[in-house]
């Protein structure tokens, strides 16, 4: 069992306050994702959760049990850290089996579940090596079977792919996902990837400043943002706001259509009009950058090839179904 | 023609090198090859390098005139002693310092480092006044008091620059792991402390070993170390050159060989690569 549950959960570091009451609940066996602009507070929920740094207010239920009092290491959670944080003296096998070892399990057990985690990891080559000698992928798997092994109530990632090359993040993430379907163990990811939080997650929690902005499916998220950050935040590129008159006329202060949800005319009359500033051709997609005069900039985006080039005067048609309307205040109107 | 020039490059900085350290190394050199000359010999101008009446009648005089033992014995107790003492002071000290420090960490280090910046001499009529009120004069256990304390900020800094570069990760995976602040002590934070461990201590038995102003100051024959049985073949009788170089030699070996034999421990660091 995983079950997490934040109460109302604070955190400042002397006067300034950087989680300011984050509630949240976290079914057991689903993989949350925790994403926003850096220096949002991700990390520091994570380790409140973690019980590494200790809350300022609020309650953290894991099973039902408050634990805010409770050390990490009986909170049953495990961690994969950012820098890996692999113990430089113990072999891979030492490292993954350290856990257990705490635990107290005799010798046997803890050989046979180590070396049951490296073959799922494909790491039994490198059983007893150093982590000096293996390279950045390696030492993150070491990290994540470290995590494993001890069979916890949930894992707890801190942007475990970031320090690996682009491909290899693309397979990390893949294992990932697959081994926590299959374990079925309640995790939550903290990253900055919104490609990530869109792929691996379950529920997206997406903070800003130390508020939880919005909680929901990453579909969720994408098709009826909360707010204006959240419109902002989730897809890519992002999504066109426009205000003014246009945005009056819809009963809204700004008005939101995606990049993907334009349709580009070449020489409608009706829509958007523009000249295209930049256009980005990568085959499988093409973006538009147009100069809409007073609307400002706005992004398009075509799904493969499209043969228009800077200086072109194009018309966008918004889809009518696709607006996102927002109040004064950034707050969705829905109809 | 790039390769060859590289080449001669590094043959001439291996020259230098070699031709640096040489001097450096030169006047232990010197003092070792004047200890197996007769005192005629040893200050004869100009000096004979190698080709001398080679003689170990030095050594035996110095032992049979002045216990080499006993003076040793006192090296180890007072230098040993210290060095443990400061230790066991620092270890906790520094840990604390690096671990959990507060907004007033900076200032006491700053403090401590400040205490070596006042030459001891300026302290040694209060200090001699003390010790003897107390009995301490010419006892080894006044003198490894002194050196402990002496020593103590150097210890502590070294020691607090040491825990500071182990990354607070690896302890936080060890406590995520389920350890209690006790074992990982034992088995992540001790670990990775030991090399920086290890050359602190040695350091430490370095300075102690050799530390002269205390150790001649507050002893005369009891508690008096090896520094002080060098001493005495330079003041009250002149320049016996050679079995003051036979005295120094003796002095110096012990130390010598035990930084020759952990030097490659010391070097090699362990954290490379646990972080990235
Ligand atoms: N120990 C600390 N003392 C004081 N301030 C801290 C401490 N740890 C974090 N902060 C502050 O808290 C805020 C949130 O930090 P946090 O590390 O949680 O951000 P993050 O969302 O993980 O960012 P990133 O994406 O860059 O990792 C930052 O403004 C940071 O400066
Ligand atoms: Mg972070």
């Amino acid at each position: 069992m995983g079950q997490i549950t934040l109460q109302g959960v604070q955190k400042s570091f002397g006067p300034v306050h950087i989680i300011k009451g984050a509630d949240l609940d976290i079914a057991d066996g689903s993989f949350v994702v925790f994403v926003g602009p850096s220096g949002c507070g991700k990390t520091t929920l994570l380790r409140l959760i973690a019980g590494l740094e200790d809350v300022s207010g609020g309650k953290i239920l894991i099973d039902g049990k408050n634990v805010v009092d409770t050390p990490p290491a009986k909170r049953g959670l495990s961690m994969v850290f950012q820098s890996y944080a692999l113990y430089p003296h113990m072999s891979v096998r030492g490292n993954i089996g350290f856990g257990l070892k705490m635990a107290g399990l005799p010798k046997e057990e803890i050989n046979r579940k180590v070396e049951a985690a490296a073959a799922t990891l494909n790491l039994t080559p490198y059983l007893d090596r150093k982590p000096r000698e293996l390279s950045g992928g390696q030492r993150q798997r070491v990290a994540i079977g470290r995590a494993i092994v001890r069979e916890p109530k949930a894992f707890l990632f801190d942007e475990p792919l970031s320090n690996l090359d682009a491909a290899l993040r693309v397979q990390m993430r893949i294992e990932v996902t697959r081994l926590q379907k299959q374990l079925g163990t309640t995790a939550i990811y903290v990253t900055h990837d919104q490609v990530e939080a869109m792929t691996m997650a379950d529920k997206i929690v997406v903070l800003n400043g130390g508020k939880i902005e919005q909680y929901g499916s990453p579909l969720e998220l994408y098709e009826r943002p909360a707010n204006l950050f959240v419109a902002g935040f989730i897809g890519s590129p992002k999504m066109n706001f426009v205000t003014g008159e246009l945005a009056k006329q819809q009963g809204a202060a700004t008005i939101g259509v995606r990049p993907e949800h334009l349709k580009i005319e070449r020489d409608g009359a009706g829509g958007w009009q523009g000249t295209i500033a930049v256009a980005e051709h990568l085959g499988s997609d093409t973006f538009l950058y147009v100069d809409a005069g007073s609307l400002g900039m706005l992004t398009a985006r075509y799904i493969g090839e499209l043969s228009l080039h800077a200086g072109d005067r194009v018309s966008l048609v918004p889809d009518p179904a696709r607006i996102h309307r927002f109040d004064d205040g950034g707050k969705a109107l829905r109809s | 023609m790039a390769r060859m020039a590289t080449t001669r490059r590094v043959a001439i900085s291996t020259a230098a090198a070699w031709l640096f350290g040489f001097l450096i190394f030169f006047p232990i050199l010197w003092m070792v090859l004047a200890s197996f000359k007769t005192e005629l010999e040893a200050f004869a101008i100009p000096p004979s390098f190698l080709f001398f009446h080679w003689t170990t009648e030095n050594y035996a005089t110095v032992q049979e005139r002045s216990d080499y033992f006993h003076h040793a014995m006192n090296s180890v107790i007072i230098a040993g002693g210290s060095t443990l003492i400061a230790l066991l002071i620092a270890i906790p000290a520094a840990w604390s310092m690096a671990f959990s420090p507060t907004k007033r960490t900076k200032d006491i280090l700053l403090w401590m480092l400040s205490t070596k910046m006042m030459p001891p001499v300026g302290v040694l009529v209060p200090i001699y006044l003390i010790y003897k009120s107390f009995g301490l004069l010419d006892s080894r256990i006044g003198l490894v008091f002194i050196l402990c304390l002496g020593n103590l900020p150097i210890v502590i800094w070294m020691l607090f620059t040491y825990f500071k570069e182990i990354p607070r990760d690896i302890l936080e995976a060890a406590r995520m792991d389920g350890a209690t602040i006790g074992r990982e002590l034992v088995y992540v934070l001790t670990p990775m402390a030991i090399p920086g461990l290890a050359s602190t201590l040695l350091l430490n038995l370095i300075l102690a070993w050799n530390e002269a102003f205390w150790t001649l100051n507050l002893s005369t024959s009891n508690a008096a170390p090896l520094t002080t049985f060098i001493a005495s073949y330079s003041s009250p009788e002149g320049l016996f050159w050679a079995k003051l170089s036979a005295a120094s030699t003796l002095a110096i070996a012990p130390i010598l060989v035990l930084g020759w034999f952990s030097q490659k421990q010391l070097v090699r660091g362990l954290t490379f690569g646990a972080v990235k």
